[in-house]
């Protein structure tokens, strides 16, 4: 199974961990001012890069939510970021 | 016959000899033998029938890459290769995909029509009149070895974890140096080879290293190994290398188990994975008799087996001559055919320079073989060596790239992999004095002799899945040139050797065909596993109770004293209903026991979340659709969460404990969703430092005291708190000590009567469920199985989520839209209550549902139905349906179009075909004023 | 030159050496210019090139695939075919696909293999039969066949299935559609290649493209590796690949790309005569006419385009066959693999045309694309050559999710689909 290191606990099984979309993808606030067409783009619509992905992952065991830097095709992980540390406050992907 | 025991043999044991029966015929053997080694001693030529034609075939190879000698062991696996089973006494051997036996099958006269049954012929026909009509012919005469339904197969295996710094794939010569290298320099080493000793080819091979004779030398290598503390894993084999340098090993074991299976992160690997014989394009190259010319070398010197008497060694390279004499040596007659013009002429050998085979000879068996210029030899057995090709599976699936080299005519490994060594033959140096001063010297020296177009008889490409060069000429003539193409369209390395034997010569064909380079028609992609691995080895101990594992009740023990039926209930094990008796009596007696007097009910895996901090309930408000901040301490609020999409996700009551403390109850089933739902909100939005999270479900044991008599219930319990209705009214909480055991009691309710749920430290739940038990029984109490508490709670409209809503469900079709017409602040959700799908008008709604046709309960899953034009149309669907012992009648539950606005109205329900009628009425059937809750 | 394929041809070819075949499909260099260009040579794009050959008489059609024909989730998926899908629209799509796939053999000319050997989906329990009866009465109200089996029907199907109630996952009956079974995969590719090439399709191999020809804000072709071709209209059909075209064409789709593997087992006499899927254990299961077992389950659950999945799947794929089939331990696994699907929110595909004009989406079939490949390509094909939608597609249009009205199978037919 593929190791993801997770900032708090370090380097874990993949099937301790959660995906939890895009990095970066900020939710729009003011309920009705914001347009149907950019409230179904942060729920829905996802970059799914293929290569280098800016990720949120959570880790189940110890519930740390984080930035990690990867590549979906290859697998490798650049880095796991905390959020408080350069993992950025970046917005949940929901 | 013509193959015969010799002296010697290192893997056999002559004190012991052993016998087994082979298609009910007797193979004596000894103590070593493989199945095949014995057979090949026997006398016996024919193995198996080929999987299409049913020609009779003979053993090839002595290993893995054995792509026709395959059996089946009465009591053990299909598809056992007999090059790699041992012997056993008393074994009863099967030949599979013939009957009655390999040697005399009934499906022979096939082979007769082969020319109208070429590759990929069933696209072509059994069109008409219909598929159907000829597949269960074909499938009978499809699959290989046959399954015993009346067994069940090996015992699970085992399963290992272990970590390394270097994992050595293959123990010969080049694997035991990287090995003992690595162990030297202080690394944790496993090394792991399929063989039954370490030593790979010095077992067979004659060979010199460090002044000691190779397989003395193995030895010493692997006992230094295992001094130093090195893992030595034999009979294992490597299948499959995944991400992060996880490999996976599969290793035979004794006893009747499945192979174990290891799991080892290694920082790196070495392959020495060496490499396997091709066969040369010849004539009827299928017919027994044929085999693998260091296969040969294997069977003489590992099992003292000498192939044939009158043997012909065809080879296009250097490496066949060390057979060829030892051959010779043990008494066989033995003539080279070298391919090579400038061929080497050894002492005491025959060898015929710059001729080929063109066909081998004989009917059944080999009798002779015919060469390019026309000669025409006696030969009981003609060996083939037609080139070696690198075992660079791992290589590949750790997703390296091959590059071809024509001075050897192989892939190997092409541009590094990050922390994957490939070394020894499987890096293309085939002859040891390469292998040791890591020199490609010129022993090799190998020619082409690639299988080419337009040959007059049949030339077998593909053993196991009879696959021929005109085959491959059939592929190219319709357009099937990419090698994938050509390996579906002919199916040449789909069989269970994955084409080990067969990929090169078949791409070389396809190549010289199509007019490419063989690199430019590339190599299918290399899958896990190398070798065909035994199912239970994957599934380990992960069966029966160990698998997805139920979560069980800290009282368990105390409900089954009291004779509970169990059954799964959103992955917890829980007391359906309390026997002993007729199970729909007696849940329909606890339902009704339960609105008399009083029950207790354990409603332990209720989810319980802690929420703390000073932004609890800011954060709160967020979380739910409904307002949250305003709940007073000591009070309980029932509430939905929403996803982002604005769908009910779970709903559940939430405590206000005080100010900055919460707890969110969820529904059982949805405990670790919630709490990734919290976690991931409260680290994302909110500042972690001023709200946490703790979910205290299991920590805590829920025991529910319910019932119209409840509260004297509740009194006679030794309770350092008040219990009065001003302390606590429905829809609050307060703390105290029952018995000094810290509890939480909350006065919510599920049944629609008035309840307690009482919150206690999961090792103190037996104590206060006895005490509770004990006190109960001056009132009657009755236990109440979650079938029971179904019922109640139906009766009163109570949802349940995933029963009562689907994928669809928002809050106002539960009538609820109160709460977002209050609330000012953001929730989870909010502005997709706001789309278009929200706003339509003929929505599924939440409505009661009361059957006016007295054929009794309405059947779960019916749908409601509107017929026009004679279209059905579903409108919703029954989502719950009891009888109620309360009310003395059906009732249902259902999600309906337009339901709210229906109220009254007959619809139509369908189910199963028949048609039922039911009123739309109220969700709550009974005690609609909720006086009971405050009795 | 034989073109037509049947038993007498292949009698009149075995006596002459099987010299007289036809090329299943030529290998044209591509025109600069076609009136439709379909961007993906899998089962939807060649079914999309044959429709508009067959039904809508538009013959001057190009398919460019980048690697080989059917080589994508055509070439890797578990073969099933079904319909048993719980709304109406999705009822309407599947069995659409599932009607055709009945006659395909003969329309095309090429044996599919079409095993109608039917699927039983599980039941664990009294709450899973309940789900089991609204599924059964969904799909008999929404017009296609199904039954609701108790466990006797079950064990008549499935007689070594291990229905002990001392089970992890006891059995109590489970849904049934009989028309639903499997197809030989590699023959739908090959089958509709080989029509359409034939209507005069063109069908280019090894080209892949690098960049969409947009002008005044309407999609004018493609740029590729074999050189420019332009287009009135463009259809992308590229399982695996959705957002990385979309995203060479200026927008995002609602799409996780994940690995999905599948695996076989040796082949063994015929031993599994019916498709399983048992939701408990996520393993389904159905023995190919080769003779293999051939099992899939969940996606890994990390976002991939590396066609490649990891053992802890896999394990629990094989671990839920065993607890379903004791017997067949008795099996080893031969070969695994993965392919890349595109998940949307709902499970539902999305048809209809792109945010840029002129290009028309065919994606977001997830696990399920083998399935609807003649339905895809059908109403692919008409988006193409009228530029609106058929009654069937017009419920997934990528504008479903700016509106909220998702159709969310999730809930209704189990994991994979």
């Amino acid at each position: 199974m593929q190791l993801f290191p997770c900032p708090f606990c370090g380097p874990r099984s993949e099937s301790e961990f959660h995906f939890g979309g895009d990095a970066g993808n900020h939710r729009p606030e003011g309920f009705r001012a914001v347009t149907d067409g950019a409230w179904a783009a942060y729920l829905y619509e996802r970059n799914n890069l293929r290569g280098a992905a800016s990720e949120i992952w959570m880790h189940m065991a110890c519930g740390e939510v984080f930035r990690m830097e990867r590549d979906t095709v290859n697998h490798r992980v650049a880095e796991a970021l905390a959020l408080g540390q350069g993992g950025g406050d970046d917005g949940m992907a929901h | 016959m013509t193959a015969w025991r010799t002296d010697g043999g290192s893997a056999v044991d002559r004190s012991r000899p052993l016998s087994f029966t082979f298609d009910g015929r007797t193979v004596e053997g000894f103590a070593g033998d493989t199945l095949a080694s014995a057979l090949l001693a026997g006398g016996v030529r024919v193995l198996g029938r080929s999987f299409k034609y049913h020609r009779p075939r003979g053993l090839w190879g002595a290993g893995v890459e054995e792509p026709n000698a395959l059996v089946d062991i009465a009591g053990g696996m299909p598809n056992t290769r007999a090059t790699l089973a041992l012997a056993a006494d008393g074994m009863a051997v099967r030949s599979v995909n013939a009957e009655p036996s390999a040697q005399k099958d009934r499906h022979a006269f096939l082979d007769a029509f082969s020319r109208f049954i070429p590759a990929a012929f069933y696209y072509k026909t059994f069109m008409f009149p219909d598929w159907h009509l000829f597949e269960p012919r074909i499938r009978q005469m499809a699959g290989l070895g046959t399954v015993d339904t009346a067994a069940d197969g090996p015992a699970f295996a085992e399963q290992v974890n272990h970590h390394c710094d270097v994992l050595v794939v293959g123990a010969g010569p080049s694997g035991l140096l990287a090995a003992r290298t690595a162990a030297r320099a202080g690394k944790r080493v496993v090394l792991c080879d399929d063989g039954r000793q370490v030593g790979g080819s010095l077992l067979f091979r004659e060979a010199t290293i460090e002044g000691r004779p190779g397989a003395e030398w193995a030895r010493e290598v692997a006992a230094e190994l295992e001094q130093t503390g090195a893992l030595v894993l034999t009979g294992t084999t490597a299948f499959g290398i995944y991400d992060h340098h996880l490999v996976g090993l599969s290793q035979k074991v004794e006893g009747d188990a499945s192979d174990r299976l290891w799991r080892v992160r290694a920082a790196s690997i070495v392959l020495a994975t060496g490499a396997i014989e091709r066969p040369l394009p010849f004539g009827h190259n299928d017919l027994p008799g044929v085999m693998s010319t260091e296969a040969a070398l294997v069977y003489l010197r590992r099992f003292g087996v000498v192939v044939g008497r009158r043997i012909v060694v065809a080879t296009n390279n250097g490496l066949a001559y060390e057979t060829a004499l030892a051959l010779a040596a043990a008494g066989a007659e033995v003539t080279v055919v070298d391919y090579r013009a400038d061929a080497p002429s050894p002492a005491g050998l025959q060898v015929l320079k710059g001729v080929t085979v063109a066909a081998a000879l004989g009917r059944g068996t080999v009798t002779g073989a015919r060469l390019s210029d026309g000669t025409v030899m006696e030969a009981d057995a003609i060996l083939a060596s037609g080139g070696f090709t690198p075992t660079v599976h791992l290589f590949c699936q750790a997703q390296g790239k091959l590059d071809w080299r024509d001075d050897i005519l192989a892939f190997v490994p092409g541009s590094p992999v990050d922390g994957v060594e490939v070394v020894g033959a499987a890096a293309g140096r085939f002859a040891l004095p390469a292998v040791l001063a890591d020199d490609t010297a010129q022993e090799f020296g190998i020619v082409a002799a690639w299988p080419k177009p337009g040959a007059r008889e049949r030339v077998w490409i593909d053993l196991q899945n009879d696959v021929t060069a005109k085959d491959v000429e059939l592929a190219v003539r319709e357009n099937f040139v990419s090698v994938e193409h050509l390996k579906r369209y002919t199916t040449l390395g789909m069989a269970t050797d994955q084409g080990k034997t067969s990929n090169v010569n078949g791409l070389a064909l396809m190549a010289e065909l199509t007019g490419r380079r063989i690199p430019a028609v590339g190599t299918t992609t290399y899958r896990p596993p190398f070798t065909p691995v035994p199912f239970a080895t994957f599934a380990g101990a992960r069966s029966g109770t160990r698998m997805n594992p139920l979560r069980r009740l800290p009282l368990e023990r105390e409900h089954r004293a009291e004779g509970a039926v169990f059954r799964a209930y959103g992955g917890w094990l829980r007391p359906a209903f309390y026997g002993p008796g007729v199970p729909d009596e007696r849940i329909q007696a606890e339902a009704e026991a339960a609105r008399e007097g009083v029950a207790l009910f354990d409603g332990s895996p209720l989810g319980k979340i802690e929420v703390i901090g000073p932004d609890a309930a800011q954060f709160l408000d967020f979380i739910y659709y409904n307002t949250m901040s305003t709940l007073a301490p000591g009070r309980c609020r029932y509430g939905f969460i929403l996803t982002e999409a604005g769908v009910v996700y779970d709903d559940g009551v939430l405590v206000r404990l005080d100010e900055n403390r919460f707890v969110v109850s969820c529904s059982s089933s949805h405990v670790s969703g919630v709490h990734g739902l919290l976690e991931e909100w409260r680290q994302d939005r909110f500042d972690r430092r001023r709200v946490f999270i703790h979910n205290a479900t299991a920590e805590m044991a829920t025991l529910t005291v319910t019932g119209p008599r409840a509260r004297d219930l509740m009194a006679t319990l030794d309770l350092d708190l008040p219990l009065d209705d001003v302390a606590l009214p429905h829809m609050a909480v307060v703390c105290g000590l029952l018995d000094g055991v810290a509890v939480r009691i909350a006065r919510v309710s599920f049944t629609g009567d008035r309840s307690y749920e009482i919150s206690v430290p999961a090792d103190s739940a037996a104590a206060v469920w006895a005490r509770l038990r004990q006190a109960g029984k001056a009132f009657g109490a009755t236990l109440l199985g979650l079938e029971a508490l179904m019922i109640l709670r139906a009766e009163k409209g109570y949802i349940v989520v995933g029963k009562d809503t689907d994928g669809t469900s928002r809050p106002m079709d539960f009538g609820l839209t109160a709460p977002l017409e209050r609330k000012k602040v953001e929730f989870i959700g909010r502005r997709s209550l706001a789309t278009e799908d929200a706003a339509r008008p003929d929505r599924r709604q939440f409505v009661g549902l009361e059957a006016v046709d007295g054929l009794g309960p309405l059947p779960m899953g019916a749908h409601g139905v509107e017929r026009e034009a004679g279209k059905t149309r579903s409108t919703g669907y029954v989502t719950s349906s009891y009888f109620s012992p309360a009310l003395q009648r059906p009732i249902a539950l259902g999600l309906i179009e337009r339901g709210l606005a229906r109220m009254g109205d007959i619809v139509e329900l369908q189910h199963l075909r028949e048609i039922r009628r039911a009123r739309i009425v109220p969700s709550c059937a009974f005690d609609e004023s909720g006086s009971r809750l405050h009795v | 030159m034989t073109r037509h394929y049947s038993a007498l041809s292949l009698f009149k070819e075995g006596l002459f050496g099987q010299k007289g075949w036809q090329q299943a499909w030529r290998s044209p260099e591509p025109k600069p210019r076609y009136d439709i260009l379909i961007i993906g040579g899998g089962g939807h794009g060649l079914a999309t090139a044959y429709y508009l050959a067959r039904t809508h008489n538009i013959r001057n059609v190009a398919i460019i695939e980048k690697g080989w024909l059917g080589g994508g989730n055509t070439g890797r998926n578990t073969t099933v075919v079904r319909s048993n899908y719980f709304f109406p629209e999705s009822t309407a799509l599947y069995d659409m696909a599932l009607r055709l796939y009945e006659t395909l053999g003969r329309d095309l000319n090429y044996n599919i293999m079409l095993s109608q050997r039917g699927i039983v989906t599980l039941a664990h329990s009294e709450a899973e039969m309940e789900m089991a009866a609204r599924t059964v009465n969904a799909m008999q109200i929404n017009g296609t066949d199904a039954e609701l089996f108790d466990i006797e029907d079950v064990r008549r199907v499935l007689p070594l299935l291990n229905v002990s109630p001392g089970a992890r996952y006891p059995v109590f009956g489970g849904v049934w559609q009989g028309r639903a079974g499997t197809a030989r995969h590699d023959a739908v590719a090959w089958g509709y290649a080989r029509a359409a090439d034939r209507l005069g399709v063109d069908i280019i191999q090894s080209c892949e493209v690098e960049e969409f020809i947009v002008e005044g804000g309407r999609c004018r072709g493609v740029k590729t590796s074999r050189g420019e071709i332009r287009a009135e209209r463009t259809g992308m059909v590229v399982a695996g690949h959705s957002s990385h075209l979309a995203a060479k064409a200026g927008f995002r789709l609602p799409i996780t790309s994940y690995a999905l593997q599948a695996c076989v087992s040796e082949p063994v006499k015929p031993v599994l005569d019916t498709v399983v899927l048992s939701p408990g254990t996520g393993t389904y299961a159905s023995q190919s006419d080769k003779g293999e077992l051939v099992l899939g389950g969940a996606l890994d659950r990390v976002p991939s385009y590396g066609q490649r999945g990891n053992l802890p799947v896999l394990e629990d794929v094989v671990a839920g066959l065993l607890e379903m089939f004791p017997s067949f331990r008795q099996l080893r696994l031969m070969r695994q693999w993965a392919g890349i699907v595109d998940v949307t929110p709902d499970s539902s595909p999305i048809l209809g045309e792109s945010p840029l004009p002129g290009l028309f989406l065919n994606c977001g079939w997830g696990t399920g694309g083998f399935k609807a490949i003649p339905a895809g390509g059908t109403l692919l094909a008409h988006l193409l050559a009228t530029g609106n939608h058929h009654d069937v597609s017009r419920p997934f249009d990528l504008d479903r999710f700016t509106r909220g009205r998702l159709i969310d199978e999730a809930a209704g037919s189990g994991i994979a689909h």
